[in-house]
């Protein structure tokens, strides 16, 4: 992979750039932001978001499209706020039988040949309803060891930005330099030359889901440590945000193209996009409508810069 | 082959006999005493995912990746902003819905405007659309609520004929589409558009006008189906084509339509649009909670799934 690095470094340049962009306005707008407190603020809710986007990441990496996250991570977050707190291990068996649940769904997908939007669409009001039964009202409380991790206060930089770093890190690595990272993107950029070379797509798929599954938990406990309480739609929103997320990040539907630092930087521009409006002074009306141009402007630049780099590889 | 075999092969009849099956199964727990009043509910809620569905087939038509995810916040603005023209007055009913379908036109336009000039997949395209429509809609509404006019919201709840008003204006809807696909030249584009778009357009199809005109459709019948249902339900709430984004799909899915794009199936959208509610329905009546509701739900759409699939692979 290391053949082209460019490509793979102008990936990251727009996403960069946008974020750097909505920083510097931020600032501009806000100087006292460029403070510990005004960073903590203003990233507070981006581990959680990251997470899943990272979640959404190694589903689209398989060429499969993934709209039960929001609903799973509320179903996680719901899960973190009740068993994991009052009895933390029938709290682990229930998010360890939900990942395995995910990578049976990947399974299964692959070996009926289904469409994973239709079965992850039916999972969604699987995990909700089991959400709604957990939790049929707003409640519940975090386990104590997730909020303190969420509310720690590192030296010099925010918990949300190392947090961040550290879980783009680790998701960089599963991606680019394990095998099963490898053959997982093999499998988006072709399955049958995967088969055909020995390696079971069954097996990359179950992993991906899997690994899904495992980062959509841990935004569940997450977002709980942030919030302190959960209710079964805590997180609706967070299946679409992580499908722009990762495609803010560089990250592609088909192929295999995918990048989990460009997908954390994708979910942190996110959150500050909505942080950014509110210093605005935007009224709340157009908040998502915000959300919806920055998306489109930051796409926009990104056809842009392709163009301009397919020009440089033709001269 | 025999007639029964015939029909069995059809795409569309597993939902109609699961919509029969779970009609049997509630009316049985009741006694009978509520078949009437079961299947005239059903044929007005269906009516609403109805339209929006046979809108959002059009669309999976085109091929892979190609979904409406604008519908729900579409449904939302048109019938904010017709409830609010119409304001109340018998004599703008008219008016009220032109601009709904101009409303239509304008987001199936920016849709497929977007999908085109910034080349993204239109999952993302019409997601970004979402929020800008969602946002209008939010800034019309301003918590208001206002009242569908009393004609329109008269016609919109009763049903003279026997028959409520609006599953006959879904049926009308459905009966066009149905000439739309399988008569007419654009149904020919489309579903070849959805086979191989690259065929298609060595074939001198014009892709891009047939593409551009599917998403108009879809945005139009999604604002025909937030109108009606304002009118209906009393007014325009903000939250009221939510649960659309994801029945649309599971409507179209369900009905016998390939996710995969290239085949369509008209009359397998009102099989599903009963089921569907009929199954939530057949729930309550059993006593269940919103959870188990829910559960079973997603259960069931898995199941179908399961099961067209087996049928998909068994037949040659």
């Amino acid at each position: 992979m290391s053949l082209r690095p460019s490509v793979d470094a102008m990936r990251l340049v727009v996403p960069t750039l946008a974020l750097t962009a909505l920083l510097a306005a931020v600032f501009w707008l806000q100087p006292r932001a460029m403070s510990y407190m005004g960073l903590n603020l203003l990233f507070n809710l981006a581990v959680p978001i990251a997470l899943a986007t990272l979640a959404q990441m190694f589903i689209l990496a398989v060429n499969n499209l993934d709209l039960s996250i929001g609903a799973f991570v509320s179903f996680a977050a719901c899960v973190s706020a009740t068993f994991l707190q009052s009895t933390p291990l029938i709290g682990v068996l229930i998010l360890l039988a939900a990942i395995a649940a995910y990578a049976a769904i990947g399974a299964v997908i692959h070996l009926r040949n289904l469409p994973s939007i239709v079965v992850t669409l039916g999972m969604s009001f699987v995990w909700t309803g089991l959400a709604v039964l957990l939790l049929p009202a707003p409640g519940g409380s975090p386990p104590d060891w997730a909020r303190s991790l969420m509310t720690t206060k590192p030296p010099l930089v925010p918990m949300a930005i190392v947090a961040s770093v550290i879980i783009a890190l680790i998701a960089h690595l599963i991606v680019t330099r394990s095998s099963l990272g490898v053959l997982i993107r093999g499998v988006g950029g072709n399955e049958r030359s995967v088969e055909r070379a020995g390696w079971s797509v069954l097996w990359a798929k179950t992993a991906a889901y899997a690994l899904a599954g495992t980062f959509a938990v841990a935004a569940g406990i997450a977002l709980v440590g942030l919030t302190t309480s959960a209710d079964a739609n805590i997180a609706l929103r967070y299946t679409l945000l992580s499908i722009a997320g990762v495609i803010l990040g560089g990250g592609e539907f088909v192929g295999g193209r995918v990048s989990p630092v460009g997908a954390v930087i994708g979910a942190l521009t996110l959150t500050l996009a909505a942080s950014f409006l509110s210093f605005m002074r935007i009224s709340p009306d157009w908040q998502i409508g915000a959300q919806g141009a920055i998306l489109i402007i930051v796409l926009a630049l990104r056809l842009f810069l392709n163009r301009l780099e397919r020009q440089e590889g033709r001269a | 082959m025999t007639h029964a075999a015939k029909l069995l092969q059809k795409p569309w009849i597993w939902a109609y006999l699961a919509a029969i099956l779970v009609w049997i199964l509630t009316v049985s727990v009741t006694g009978g005493s509520s078949a009437i009043g079961l299947t005239h509910a059903a044929f007005t809620f269906a009516s609403f995912a109805v339209i929006v569905g046979t809108g959002q087939m059009l669309v999976i038509t085109l091929g892979p990746g190609n979904i409406d995810l604008s519908v729900p916040a579409t449904m939302t603005l048109a019938g904010t902003v017709a409830l609010k023209v119409m304001a109340v007055d018998n004599t703008m009913i008219l008016p009220g819905l032109l601009i709904a379908i101009g409303i239509g036109i304008a987001v199936g336009s920016a849709n497929y405007a977007l999908i085109k000039l910034l080349r993204i997949p239109p999952i993302i395209a019409t997601l970004c659309m979402s929020f800008l429509v969602q946002s209008t809609a939010i800034w019309t509404n301003r918590g208001l609520r206002v009242k569908p006019p009393p004609a329109l919201a008269e016609f919109a709840t009763s049903s003279p004929l026997g028959i409520p008003n609006v599953a006959l204006v879904a049926l009308l809807i459905t009966l066009g589409a149905w000439v739309l696909l399988e008569r007419s030249l654009y149904g020919r584009w489309i579903t070849a558009i959805g086979q191989s778009m690259a065929a298609a357009r060595m074939a001198g199809i014009p892709v891009d006008g047939a593409r551009a005109l599917t998403y108009v459709i879809c945005a139009v019948l999604a604002s025909v189906a937030g109108y009606l249902l304002a009118s209906f339900s009393g007014g325009a709430a903000l939250n009221m084509g939510a649960e659309y984004l994801l029945m649309s799909i599971a409507v179209v899915v369900i009905g016998g339509t390939s996710v995969a794009g290239g085949y369509s199936n008209v009359p397998g959208i009102w099989g599903a649009s009963l089921f569907m509610f009929l199954v939530v329905s057949m729930l309550n009546t059993y006593g269940l909670g919103a959870g188990f509701r829910m559960i079973m739900t997603g259960v069931i759409i898995i199941a179908v799934i399961l099961l067209a699939s087996r049928r998909q692979t068994s037949s040659p």
